[in-house]
This record gives C-alpha cells, structure tokens and sequence, in this order.
C-alpha cells in the first residue's frame, strides 16, 4: 500500500538532490502524494532544474518565507496545482557567517535576527500561510537539529533550532483543534548546501559516527526523509509536537 | 562526443544565463570564484545545467575540484560529454 496515496504535499527547502527535502519529495510521490515544491526567487530556476528530477515533475512555486506577499498568495499560488494540502515539509534554514563558527560571544542582534527570522519564525509563518488549505488530519512536518545541547560551530543556529522546536509545540497546541498535527525530524549530520556552509561541519561527522549505536551515513539523507514521510502519514495520527530522532541514536547515549 | 571549444561555449552560455556573466569572459584559465564571481550557489547551477546540457554527472564531492573553466571543460570532456 501508498502511505501517502491521494495526499497534496508542499514541500519547501528542496535545491539540490543531495537535499533532505528532495528524498522527502521523491519518496513522498512514491507513496502515491501530488507534491508542490517551493523555492524563493533567487533559486527558483535551479530548483525548477532539479524539480525534472523527480519521478514526477513538480510544479516550483515562488515564496520567501520573510515576504509578507508572498506569504500571502501561497494558497493562490498552491492553488493553481491543487485544491488543498494535507500535508507541509518546512525545511528552511539560514544564519549570516557571524552568527555561526565559534564567534557567539560577539555576533550582534541584526544576525541573530535574521537567523531567527528563517530560521524558527519561518514555521510559524509558512504554517499560517497554509493553514486555509489544510484539512482536518493533515500534517505539518520540519526539521531540526537537536537543540537540547550546545554543540561546536554550531551558535546562533542552535538558538533558531530550540525556537523552532518550541514553535512547533505551540503550533502544536493552537492547530490541534483543527486537526492539524505538527512535528519535527531531528536528524543526524547529513552533507547538504545546508551543511557546506556551517564551518567546521565535519566535527560532528567524526563524533556522530562514531557515537551512533546503530551507526549513521552523512551522506544518506533518505533515513531522515523516510522518518518526515512517515510523519506526513496517517501512521502517526495521534503524535502531535513530537520530535522524532533520526540521528542513528545518538541523542540516547552519553558520552 | 563534443571537442573542447564545444565544452567551453555551451558553458560560457550557462555562465552567462546562470550569474549574468559576459560570454566573452568565460575562458579557460579564469577561475569561477575569484574572476568571474560566482557564489556557492551559483556554482551548483552552474553544475546542474552543465550535467543537462552535456549528459554527465558532476558528483558533489568532485565539483570543489573545478577551480576554473578549464577544470571544468576537461571533466566535462572526460566524463564522456
């Protein structure tokens, strides 16, 4: 059986196939979903190119999660492919060079604005946004890093991924009562752009694999795609403000 | 099987349609970053209109190796474009 059959899925986040969201998109028309992918303006024809690359080509779609416009005509613009969503994959994220690196001590508010902004606000905005084209049962899902820890390099992004985890439990708690699940992957280190502009990246690579129990693959986004495929499921109809570990088990170990 | 000069002018449009950069500055000894000004993400496109226009796979980990035009054009000629 389809896990996702007759599911409408927006999917932002994708821009290349070394992308979590891309594996979330590819697996997600897998399983039988229509999928809208999203891109702001400046990748919007790199993404447009990788787009073919899916099983099935998806329609790209204009939005900058910081534009209030665009914010706005997402169900216009959602609308145009499908009637309504059923479920969400958030995988935005982006901090200026201060605010990440081993410089916390002296990156200033204008950055952590920003980072914050993308980074956790994002959630709340690209959710609102969607929210008159969700159904009852459909879900919201995005992805984290844990952010229960302070980690190197990491800084000003770990600050946006705990306000984003918290985001996601309040969205949790004023969405519930439409039906409207909402939850986070928290994976392991996987080598996206993403990755590649975090200084010092390949720390956590060295660490993750070899502290994971059952072992983690930092170039394998699919385990962390199959977890946020499941989460736009119906097979988690009763999980809401939930994060979920795919990181290998790494969150479970001391030491 | 595309020669060289081939390689470089259908690059050279990438360049072009990619950054905005001139046709004419797209040479094999400029570099994408230093002389042409091309960003991290720029270069990804870059990468993903060349594998569409010359039917190769440019891996991730091989395209830090692609300092200039010319280290492209060549592996672009190796991979059997």
């Amino acid at each position: 059986m389809s896990l996702l059959a007759n599911k409408r899925v927006l999917i932002t986040g994708v821009l290349t196939e070394a992308s979590i969201a891309f594996h979330v998109a590819r697996l997600a028309q897998e399983q039988g979903a229509t999928v809208v992918l999203s891109s702001q303006a400046r990748t919007l024809r790199l993404v447009e190119r990788i787009a073919k690359r899916l099983p099935a080509e998806a329609p790209v779609i204009e939005l900058d999660v910081t534009s209030d416009d665009d914010l706005a005509a997402l169900p216009t613009r959602v609308g145009a492919h499908v009637d309504g969503l059923d479920g969400v994959l958030h995988s935005i994220g982006y901090a200026p060079e201060s605010a990440l690196g081993g410089k916390f001590l002296s990156t200033e508010w204008p950055d952590v604005a920003v980072a914050m902004q993308i980074s956790a606000f994002s959630l709340k905005s690209l959710t609102v946004a969607c929210r008159p084209m969700l159904t009852p049962g459909s879900s919201v899902v995005g992805l984290t890093f844990d952010a229960t820890v302070a980690w190197p390099t990491y800084d000003w992004m770990g600050v946006a991924k705990a306000a984003f985890e918290s985001t996601s439990r309040y969205l949790a708690r004023d969405l519930g009562a439409e039906g409207v699940r909402v939850n986070l992957i928290a994976a392991g280190p996987i080598r996206t752009m993403a990755a590649k502009s975090i200084p010092g990246f390949e720390q956590f690579e060295a660490m993750w694999t070899a502290r994971a129990p059952i072992g983690w693959d930092v170039n394998d986004p699919v385990p962390a795609a199959r977890g946020a495929v499941a989460l736009l499921s119906d097979w988690f109809p009763s999980t809401t403000g939930e994060i979920i570990h795919v990181d290998g088990g790494v969150h479970a170990i001391g030491g | 099987m595309a020669d060289q000069q081939e390689i470089l002018s259908g690059l050279a449009e990438i360049v072009n349609e990619v950054a905005g950069v001139p046709v004419d500055s797209v040479q094999l000894d400029k570099a994408f970053t230093d002389d042409l000004d091309i960003d991290s993400l720029s270069m990804v496109e870059v990468v993903v209109a060349a594998e569409e226009k010359f039917g190769v796979k440019i891996p991730d980990d091989d395209v830090k190796d692609l300092r200039t035009v010319g280290d492209a054009v060549t592996y672009i000629a190796q991979a059997g474009a």
